[in-house]
């Protein structure tokens, strides 16, 4: 716009909300000085602008309350759900069993289901959603190796986005099993479950599984198997799972 | 352990916002608190790098005006006296009459016009931004904020000369 073009209403508006460039506020204000009438309307509506801050800011300073700054509960817990995950569970150490003679099926039959499982137990949990926070990530690191009888590393997934929240043992079908938890900016939050397999020296590669909302990308890699539990679209959880084993394996 | 949260430097906007479309503190704060939580539900829907509190604000924005479509639908949920506000806090003796007729204006403004005037006056947002948080084109928004602040220094200034202030 021409700087000597004619001052239009929304410009007196832009005008006193600071949104002019130097030239347009120039124009607006030669304009002002020769329009009294447009000068008071423009004041009064100023003013209004001012006292709105006034009547109003108090509120920008006062305490947010918790109630607030807590994020609700993902969804009420469903009992209809905990069982069916329970029944694949029981299912699949069955499976696995009876089918206990077929390599590699036998050592990660069970896996994604038990890692869904605690998955969905675990990761809505607002208070006490780990055991041992990552603050003690070397107290919750060599606890967990000692109780599953091999050294457990938390890889770190900061590169994906995840930040560790920490652990939990876990009653695994053969013995303990370990969770550890992690969450990104917006509180969503990922599991990684670990279990030693009765057959070290093994590998296989990513499986994928999926449990209602919950998807498993699971492996076995050496004394463990590890099983990755997050309600996200395959493809980024498969990022997140290649960022898991390249942290275990640098 | 609290959650890392998303959204905590934006609550205190929201809750201004809201405390003075509501004229209410305790109806403010639950309307946030319902803003939040649908938030974090629809939080996939929200495009990673786009304005986060223009989408905060039209979640406020929606959630408010189904709510007063439905109290309109049951007027037995109107409060009556929505005229009857209280006094501001911070409003002094010297300037608590020029204020609070203020806040009575704002409250005959059409909420339409209200809220055009809060995004801009209050909140600070351009032009485009407000018609982003409203869903409504600009030229609306400029329609609406020249009605409001037109309407709204009419209203002061008819506010009769005994409520003027004097000096």
């Amino acid at each position: 716009m021409k700087n000597n073009s004619p001052v239009t209403e929304t410009e007196l508006h832009a005008y006193i909300d600071g949104h002019l460039d130097d030239a347009r506020r120039a124009a607006v204000e030669t304009y002002l000085a020769t329009n009294p009438d447009e000068a008071e309307r423009v004041r009064a509506y100023a003013r209004q602008n001012e006292q709105l801050h006034t009547l109003f800011d108090s509120t920008l300073y006062e305490p947010v309350p918790e109630a607030l700054r807590m994020k609700p509960a993902r969804r009420a817990p469903n009992p209809l759900r905990y069982a069916a995950l329970l029944a694949a569970a029981v299912v699949g150490g069955v499976l696995g069993w009876v089918l206990r003679g077929e390599e590699p099926l036998i050592v990660t039959a069970s896996l994604p289901q038990q890692a869904a499982l605690a998955h969905v137990v675990y990761a809505p949990e607002v208070l006490h959603p780990v055991e041992v926070g990552a603050r003690e990530e070397a107290h919750l690191v060599s606890w967990l190796s000692k109780r599953l009888g091999a050294p457990v590393r938390a890889p770190h997934l900061s590169d994906a986005g995840y930040e560790l929240v920490g652990g939990r043992l876990l009653p695994g079908e053969a013995g303990p099993a370990a969770q550890f938890m992690y969450q990104d900016v917006r509180g969503n939050r990922l599991t990684l479950y670990v279990r030693t397999t009765a057959d070290s020296n093994h590998e296989t590669a990513f499986r994928y599984a999926r449990e209602d909302q919950v998807g498993v990308f699971y492996w076995v890699d050496g004394p463990f198997g590890y099983a990755l539990s997050g309600e996200l679209e395959r493809p980024q959880l498969l990022r997140v799972a290649e960022s898991v084993y390249r942290a275990l394996n640098p | 352990m609290r959650d890392v949260n998303l959204f905590d430097e934006h609550i205190p906007r929201l809750r201004r916002y809201a405390r003075v479309l509501t004229s209410d503190r305790a109806q403010a704060d639950d309307l946030v608190q319902e803003c939040l939580a649908r938030a974090w539900e629809k939080l996939a829907l929200w495009q990673r790098g786009t304005d986060l509190r223009a989408w905060l604000f039209t979640i406020l924005h929606n959630l408010f005006v189904n709510d007063l479509r439905r109290r309109k639908n049951h007027p037995e949920l109107l409060t009556l006296d929505d005229e009857a506000l209280d006094a501001p806090r911070r409003a002094t003796q010297e300037d608590g009459l020029g204020l609070r007729d203020l806040q009575a204006a704002l409250n005959r403004l059409p909420l339409e016009q209200r809220e055009v005037l809060l995004l801009v006056g209050l909140e600070e947002m351009s032009y485009a931004e407000v018609a982003n948080t409203l869903g409504i084109p600009i030229g609306t928004v400029m329609s609406r904020l020249s009605r409001a602040r037109e309407r709204l220094r009419v209203l002061l200034n008819g506010a009769g000369p005994a409520l003027r202030r004097v000096k």
